[in-house]
């Protein structure tokens, strides 16, 4: 296959960016995006050029480091992550656009590297479950009924990629809050910390800077986990109740 | 959002329902009028209820504005840099509400100067409802405003019930379907319900 990438290049956060035009050949439909974008910066390094900067980790769907926004859509045409995808979604000849997550949460490192670190501060304002460390307890010393086990694995999915975010038209980053949330308030051990948990998760999101909520769904569309739309409705819920039962000051 | 937002959908639901007494005749319409500022008596005064319910609703839709004004200041704040390669977003009444909530809050003033104060209207009589339905549909282009008007407001609702609703917490799986049939509903019934009048004008129906 032979493709034009359009490929957003900033040098450094303070750096103007811009789009640069690439050509690529002898692209393989078995290739993965993340291999096609390997194959030019083999080349680019060759050429004495900077090879295009972007994150990556396992490259099997699971971890949530690659983060392109692929002809508008983020993880691109399929519902999965950018390793994931595959060239056989494009045709030959094609032009494509690449480009970092857009928000204001979430600024450009180094071309269509961001920095998630927001994300991170999030989870520490709540997404966690204060246990006594010691031995291992046995395994059926709290129960945990299917159903709610059923809830918290389907949240639990989120692997944290900010596709979310960056699919949204607000920039909003309720649909991962909300999939932490619900993920840690489905199970019993989460349920001593459930009203302080979605107050500081939520008032830490807020002030990360990211948009509010319209319930485009957009985020749901291009969550390659799946996350449910539902889920920040569920979130809405639980902090409506949390806010009557936790006096706010 | 939520709440302002149901409180105007309450009234709308009122208000449809009182327009549509029109196809009954002047003597129905006029007295359904008549009675509404009497509502209440006689422990209310000749209009009170009516004041109240005006505040109530000036109060809905200030809070309602002022909300979707901050709302979008944050949401335009959030994404500085956009992005280069753009494509249609989510659905057509979604994309809308900003600026057909606009178009709407503007339509409130021109319905109010036209059919309650009677400014904009040539040969209004005050007192006399039904005679200032018919002279106000008289004009074609006022037509097309109201009805223009009254699709933006469907749309509107469209995604405003639904999005209401998940806002409250009342969304699920299992619900959602329900939710967004009542949507739907809501959105038809009173799009329907509120260009019956002009079109019933338009037909010589009500005259």
């Amino acid at each position: 296959m032979k493709l034009t990438l359009r490929i957003w290049r900033q040098h450094d956060p303070d750096a103007p960016g811009g789009m640069a035009a690439y050509d690529v050949e002898g692209i393989s439909p078995d290739m993965s995006f993340l291999e096609m974008l390997d194959t030019l910066n083999e080349r680019l390094t060759v050429e004495g050029q900077d090879p295009v900067a972007f994150d990556h980790d396992c490259r099997e769907g699971i971890c949530g480091a690659c983060s392109l926004v692929i002809n508008g859509e983020a993880h691109g045409p399929e519902r999965t992550t950018s390793c994931q995808l595959h060239m056989r979604s494009f045709r030959d000849g094609d032009t494509i656009d690449v480009e970092p997550w857009r928000a204001a949460a979430f600024p450009v490192v180094r071309d269509l590297v961001v920095d998630r670190g927001a994300f991170d501060r999030i989870i520490q304002s709540g997404g966690y479950v204060s246990v006594p460390t010691g031995a291992a307890p046995e395994a059926h010393a709290t129960p945990v009924p299917k159903a709610a086990a059923d809830s918290a694995f389907e949240h639990a999915e989120c692997i944290g990629c900010g596709a979310c975010v960056a699919a949204c038209p607000n920039g909003s980053a309720m649909l991962f809050t909300s999939a932490k949330v619900n993920h840690l308030g489905a199970l019993p051990q989460g349920a001593p910390e459930r009203e302080t948990r979605v107050l500081d998760m939520v008032a830490q999101m807020d002030a990360e800077g990211f948009g509010g909520c319209t319930l485009t769904g957009e985020c749901a569309t291009a969550c390659p986990k799946g996350i449910p739309l539902t889920s920040i409705t569920a979130m809405n819920r639980e902090w409506l109740r949390a806010s009557r039962k936790v006096p706010r000051g | 959002m939520a709440v302002s937002g149901l409180v105007m959908l309450l009234y709308l639901v009122v208000h449809m329902y009182g327009n549509l007494k029109i196809f009954f005749g002047p003597g129905t319409f006029d007295g359904y009028a008549h009675w509404l500022r009497t509502l209440g008596e006689p422990f209310f005064h000749y209009e009170w209820a009516l004041w109240i319910i005006r505040t109530g609703l000036v109060a809905a839709v200030v809070a309602h504005g002022v909300c979707a004004y901050q709302l979008s200041r944050r949401d335009i704040r959030s994404r500085p840099v956009g992005y280069v390669h753009r494509r249609a977003r989510s659905s057509y009444a979604t994309r809308t509400m900003r600026w057909g909530g606009v178009i709407l809050a503007l339509f409130i003033v021109w319905h109010i100067l036209d059919l309650t104060t009677g400014t904009v209207q040539r040969g209004f009589v005050p007192g006399h409802p039904y005679h200032n339905v018919v002279a106000a549909f008289h004009d074609w282009w006022n037509n097309v405003i109201y009805i223009a008007a009254m699709l933006a407001l469907g749309l509107h609702i469209r995604h405003g019930f639904w999005s209401a609703a998940q806002t409250l917490g009342a969304g699920s799986a299992t619900r959602d379907r329900v939710l967004k049939g009542t949507a739907n509903v809501l959105a038809l019934l009173l799009t329907a319900g509120f260009i019956a009048v002009p079109v019933g004008v338009m037909t010589g129906l009500v005259s």
